[in-house]
């Protein structure tokens, strides 16, 4: 990596922990957001961008892991910490039950894209009529803010735990970049026929990458459990986080470790600002996000991260 | 003993008989052809082979075991790499990382699956494109590549699907010595090839496939004088024709 990159990335960093340790509430809740869609946005970045299978569907573990932490505390007095190890493991299950159903079947592509939308739309109708996920009333978190909890009581702690989270997922995602087993992503993304020729089982391949998307959506999902404290089936299968998380690795750069943070971070940087300046038009963001999205497909289909490597190569052509 | 024996295969693809009853043994060590006019069903055959394309009768064997029902990912860990007609790059990587896909299968260490990868590349003569975009190379190079990443998974089996096709003369001169050093180190090769120039020089026996059917067998000599081969490319009575010029 280039220096400048570093020196970017550090600065970057070092304004975030400043947010999350100095900054007024407003900019705080304004960062928790944006990194808990970027951590569910890495989850699919990792199917999406290293293995090659898009997703419309990721709320579908987002929602898993945020009901199953919310359920196991309100309903069965479980541990907040125990409650989400358990919903990441959750999300893991249903991606590989997901993957599983749907690889198995061969289905490739849109036609993938399609089913993973419908599984979250299931979901999402299925837990407004359950009685266990309190249906459309929804589930309310008991407040109590203790550390064993999983609450606290400065929510630049809490912005700090998240921050952290996506900082572990960063340098997950950039260390199996690096094995094996990514560069059986790679291959399956690449060419299916070809990696089967050379030894991968490219089911297994597309379940691993499942499994842990699911993994890291989910553990965005239990994270917005735990600061918001309050969960109903729009917020936790509902589209928007299907499309913010899609959104933002596409927008940040696919594919590149770094992306889904600077997409994520990006877009509602830009989502905040024009609901300051359009005032109250319902929606008005989501306008713009549409906007960007034909934007980055169009002109800069590698996303900031992409602008950025060709702005410093155009700057040191030989490094 | 042969290393691979293709029993009776048949494939048949709704109304159309593809493959019909083939056979053939390959004997370890050796080099053998498979030749045929176009749309023979060599390809099809080459798919039941890999795995690519389950058969409608008849078996695979292969080192004494019976594979018919192995997937293709299977086949290839156990040592039959085949290259495909139609090249298959991974268009979005580098050439050293295509290869090193192929070296991941029997080495799990990065370090050690970019060495290999490298030292293929420099074997098949890709040595200087290493760090290219696979889809930066020419119909030659994406051959070449096709080949070392079929090398890296290091086979004991070889399956070639027509790797000098769409090659000029001294493309295929560069080419020929590559795959008999790849024999000298004790790979068995099995190819299918157009070029007569490389089936003459390389094959210790030949088969002939027409019309999905096996037709003739023997080493490349026999087969170019054989009557029942000339009408298969040349067309019913041609073998009467050429000797009457003759």
């Amino acid at each position: 990596m280039k220096i400048s990159s570093v020196i970017a990335m550090a600065a970057v960093l070092l304004a975030l922990v400043g947010v999350a340790l100095f900054g007024p509430n407003t900019a705080i809740n304004f960062l928790v957001t944006a990194l808990i869609v970027a951590l569910a946005a890495q989850g699919w970045n990792l199917l999406g961008g290293y293995c090659g299978q898009f997703s419309f569907g990721h709320a579908a573990f987002f929602g898993t892991g945020a009901y199953v932490t919310a359920i196991l505390q309100s309903r069965y007095g479980v541990n907040a910490w125990i409650g989400c190890g358990c919903g990441i493991l959750a999300g893991a299950a249903i991606g590989t039950l997901i993957g599983w159903l749907s690889f198995r079947a061969g289905l490739r592509g849109s036609y993938f894209a399609l089913i993973t939308l419908a599984f979250a739309e299931v979901l999402r109708i299925a837990a407004n009529a359950a009685p266990i996920t309190g249906g459309g009333t929804g589930l309310l978190l008991k407040l109590d803010m203790r550390a064993a909890n999983f609450q606290f009581a400065s929510r630049g702690t809490f912005c700090l735990i998240v921050l952290a989270c996506v900082l572990a997922v960063l340098a997950l995602t950039t260390w199996i970049a690096r094995t094996k087993r990514g560069a059986e992503f790679a291959a399956v993304r690449e060419n299916e026929d070809a990696a089967r020729a050379l030894g991968i089982d490219v089911l297994v391949t597309k379940l691993r990458a499942m499994a842990l998307s699911g993994a890291i959506t989910a553990a965005a999902g239990c994270l917005y459990t735990q600061y918001f404290l309050y969960l109903d089936s729009n917020i936790a299968y509902g589209s928007w986080i299907s499309v913010e998380s899609l959104l933002a690795v596409i927008v940040g750069g696919i594919a590149t470790p770094a992306g889904p943070i600077i997409g994520a971070l990006a877009l509602h940087a830009l989502g905040e600002a024009t609901r300051l300046l359009a005032g109250r038009i319902t929606g008005i963001d989501l306008v713009l996000f549409g906007l960007i999205l034909v934007a980055a497909t169009a002109f800069a289909p590698k996303g900031l991260a992409g602008l950025w490597n060709a702005a410093q190569s155009r700057r040191s052509p030989r490094a | 003993m042969t290393l691979l024996h293709v029993e009776g295969i048949t494939k048949q693809f709704g109304g159309l008989r593809a493959v019909d009853n083939a056979s053939l043994s390959v004997p370890p060590g050796t080099i053998t052809g498979l030749i045929g006019p176009n749309g023979a069903g060599k390809t099809t055959l080459f798919g039941v082979i890999s795995g690519f394309i389950p058969p409608t009768a008849g078996r695979i064997v292969y080192n004494g075991a019976d594979i018919t029902a192995h997937p293709p990912h299977r086949r290839a860990r156990s040592g039959i790499a085949r290259t495909f007609q139609i090249v298959q790059p991974f268009a979005g990587l580098s050439v050293v990382e295509n290869i090193a896909v192929g070296a991941y299968l029997r080495h799990a260490k990065r370090a050690d699956a970019t060495r290999v990868a490298s030292d293929i590349a420099h074997r098949v003569g890709l040595g200087a494109m290493l760090h290219q975009p696979a889809s930066a190379l020419t119909v030659a190079g994406r051959k070449r590549l096709e080949l070392a990443r079929a090398l890296a998974t290091a086979p004991r089996l070889l399956l070639l699907d027509e790797v000098l096709a769409g090659l000029n003369p001294s493309e295929i001169r560069d080419i020929i010595p590559i795959i008999q050093a790849i024999r000298a180190e004790g790979v068995t090769i099995l190819m299918i090839e157009h070029v007569m120039q490389a089936v003459m020089n390389l094959c210790e026996h030949v088969y002939v496939l027409s019309q999905g059917r096996m037709i003739a067998e023997g080493t490349p000599q026999a087969i170019c004088t054989d009557e029942q081969v000339i009408e298969a490319y040349l067309g019913h009575g041609a073998a009467g024709q050429m000797q009457a010029h003759a």
